[in-house]
């Protein structure tokens, strides 16, 4: 259940007087590249400066790929691997994210090693170990469920490495579960509720009652309960509240509980397969004919897995859409890249994998540094950075990038121009006014030592 | 929510559902009774049977060649693997047939896994069953009618196969007694075949008669391999009447408890099999000795 890919040699641990020397070294550069020197003055912390003190670098990739959200997964690795390819050859459009970028990171190849982490945090968790351990890596990433990002945070603040999530849905991953070693690039329950709340009041009424599909884990508790806090203010009530298990077989019977309780509109906040199953067991029962379906977190491939005649005119919120390439240049410059490499237009995991590697790589460029409080505090300095949703920057203290939220509505087959034009982008909702105060679900950093 | 209609609706769907795992437990519980081989690879052939069923139906477009197709590249499965691999692990211990079965599992997901993509795919039910039908107390997805009606002929079929042959007369004694049927001058090796061929047959046909309820994933047969452990336990190991009744259970288990909790719905499942075990460890409709 796991393997390894590209040259990932282990850097063996070099010793002191190397790693001085390379210092001296960054002495005589220009002044960009202060904060190394100083870096240096810092006792090792987490695999800093073991991991840093070759000519690669290794990241720690625990992504699922088996399991209800492989396929997800699958996508999410693509996003990662076009990003390595980039930042290692030094290519335009990773430039453009970040300016100072040259070849590499700092000038050191980026190595990496993927595991399957088939979306359980326990077998995600000690695959990084063993990449931290092994490897020395000094970036980890991956996840399609918050349950494994909220693990892996925990990891990152122990170890003193730094995570990058891939998909995480949940407001704990940056609130109560937030940690100083993590960073969040997608939206999450809250914005995703904020931006498409006021869509589903618009087109579908006030005072209306809602039957939920919740996944029962920290992702679908907090997505829904946003949801259920954002439409209360127009009127609407909870029909009922389907918890089910992540990947259950089966949702007839939940189903028949939706079908009988009186509700107007069916939010589905499964996600993955799970997503795929029940939407299309939905319609089975009839269900999707008498009531809206509403998607407040888009799922990677859910109409090409289900088809676009079910998700017809359907409103969901999502990260990124292809056709953004429309709006923004530098996403056209990524959807291109990926469809030539790929194969196919690249759905949003892969969209939110690129897009977290670049902006470290960012980060690590500002520092001038790997030391990891320096790349933590050039995160925090709050840099507007182009991507390829515009104009983004992270939130200091929690951690979250500010960043838009797109909200699309499923398009009829018959209106489609292509066999993966699926959605219309029908609104753009900047990112800040989406979200709750920093403090509101409870987030304390931790330390940065 | 409990109402009256929604209790009658969860009760006939609970039918439905275990109706599904009666037919797929008959064939675990079969296996295991005759051959004493816990055969955890039982939720892959499940997951086989649909997607050999779909490539039946890529091919042709008829749901019947589907369900033939599905059902005897299942039955040609468990053949192949009873003679290469399983008959060499019957008189090892059962640590070593439960790795060998697992590890198998695996090899059949990856394997499909590897052709046809995790990606879900979609086996659109026959024309004839397609739609919604009113009960008067509910609506209900047509095939899923349908699929209680196959299934429970299936059942028949088993059943007949079973009790009405020699070989069935065969395959019950030597559940109860293979050192005696071995001695009787029975070819006990053959009967195990053809015992393997028919299990993994009724796990296939189920995979492919399930496949429009569900949509294909390669690991489609994962939570059903537990949920038929359960019922297996549940009914009494090695007892075709304890796999339809243990299946029956566990369906009306789940769908009674989703209406008071759906939370709950597979965590009571669990609660009834500790329950069977702590008051009749054989199961309900086993024989002491056999567990």
């Amino acid at each position: 259940m796991h393997d390894r890919k590209s040259g990932s040699h282990q850097q063996g641990r070099r010793d002191f007087i190397r790693t001085s020397l390379g210092v001296a070294g960054g002495l005589a550069l220009p002044m960009g590249f202060a904060s190394r020197a100083f870096a240096a003055d810092h006792p090792p912390i987490g695999t800093w400066p073991a991991g840093s003190s070759g000519n690669s670098i290794f990241i720690g990739i625990a992504v699922p790929r088996t399991g209800t959200y492989a396929v997800q997964g699958e996508d999410e690795l693509k996003g990662w691997q076009l990003a390595i390819e980039h930042i290692n050859e030094g290519n335009p459009l990773i430039k453009k994210i970040s300016p100072k970028s040259k070849k590499g990171v700092l000038g050191k190849e980026l190595k990496y090693g993927v595991a399957d982490s088939g979306a359980k945090p326990n077998d995600a968790v000690q695959a990084q170990q063993r990449f931290i351990t092994e490897n020395k890596a000094i970036l980890m990433t991956g996840s399609t469920s918050s349950a494994v990002a909220v693990a892996l945070n925990k990891l990152a603040q122990r170890e003193k490495v730094l995570y990058v999530t891939g998909i995480s849905g949940s407001n704990d991953t940056t609130g109560k579960d937030c940690v100083r070693y993590g960073f969040r690039q997608c939206f999450y329950g809250q914005t995703a509720a904020a931006a498409i709340g006021p869509v589903v009041v618009k087109n579908y009424g006030k005072n209306k009652k809602a039957a939920y599909l919740t996944p029962d884990y920290t992702y679908g508790h907090t997505v829904t309960k946003s949801m259920q806090d954002y439409l209360a203010t127009a009127g609407w009530t909870t029909a009922t509240n389907q918890v089910a298990p992540l990947g259950a077989p089966d949702y007839s019977s939940y189903l028949l509980n939706v079908a009988n309780s009186g509700a107007d509109v069916l939010i589905n906040v499964n996600w993955g397969h799970d997503a795929v199953l029940s939407i299309q067991q939905a319609k089975q029962f009839g269900i999707l004919d008498k009531m809206k379906l509403v998607v407040p977190y888009q799922i990677p491939f859910l109409s090409r897995e289900t088809g676009p005649a079910l998700l017809a005119d359907v409103y969901a919120a999502t990260d990124f859409w292809w056709t953004l390439e429309d709006q923004y240049p530098l996403a056209k410059m990524f959807v291109e890249a990926f469809d030539k490499k790929f194969g196919y237009k690249p759905e949003w995991g892969a969209n939110n994998a690129y897009m977290s590697f670049a902006l470290w790589a960012e980060a690590v460029e500002n520092a001038g540094s790997f030391y990891p409080p320096d790349v933590i505090k050039s995160f925090e300095a709050g840099r507007k950075i182009q991507s390829t949703v515009g104009e983004v920057y992270f939130r200091k203290e929690d951690h979250q990038l500010v960043r838009p939220v797109f909200i699309v509505k499923g398009k009829k087959p018959s209106a489609m121009k292509n066999k993966e034009d699926f959605y219309d982008v029908v609104e753009t909702v900047p990112g800040a006014p989406l979200m709750q105060a920093p403090d509101a679900f409870g987030c304390h950093l931790g330390d940065y030592t | 929510m409990i109402t009256w209609a929604n209790f009658v609706s969860q009760l006939f769907n609970g039918l439905a559902l275990g109706a599904l795992l009666a037919l797929i437990s008959s064939g675990l519980t079969i296996i295991y009774g005759t051959l004493g081989v816990l055969n955890l690879a039982h939720g892959a052939m499940f997951m086989l049977g649909g997607y050999a069923g779909y490539a039946a139906y890529q091919a042709s477009g008829s749901f019947i060649v589907a369900v033939i197709g599905g059902t005897v590249a299942l039955l040609v499965v468990g053949v192949l693997m009873e003679r290469i691999i399983i008959r060499r692990f019957y008189s090892r211990p059962h640590e070593d047939q439960l790795l060998v079965t697992f590890g198998l599992s695996i090899c059949f997901v990856e394997a499909v896994r590897f052709f046809f993509s995790s990606q879900s795919l979609m086996v659109p039910p026959p024309k004839i069953f397609s739609g919604i039908t009113n009960l008067g107390f509910m609506f209900y997805p047509t095939y899923r009618l349908a699929v209680v009606g196959i299934v429970a002929a299936a059942l028949l079929a088993l059943y007949v196969v079973l009790y009405r042959t020699r070989l069935g007369m065969i395959v019950r004694a030597g559940i109860e007694d293979s050192v005696m049927v071995d001695s009787l001058g029975i070819n006990v090796d053959r009967v195990f075949m053809v015992v393997f061929g028919i299990g993994a047959m009724a796990a296939g046909f189920a995979g492919i008669v399930n496949a429009p309820v569900v949509s294909l994933t390669p690991e489609v047969g994962e939570a059903i391999l537990v949920q038929t452990f359960v019922v297996v336990v549940i009914g009494g190991v090695g007892s075709f009447p304890g796999a339809v009744l243990g299946g029956l259970i566990a369906g009306e288990i789940i769908s009674l408890t989703s209406m008071v909790n759906p939370g709950y719905a597979y965590v009571m499942l669990f609660a009834a099999m500790t329950l069977v075990l702590m008051v009749r460890p054989h199961g309900l409709l086993g024989t002491r000795g056999r567990e």
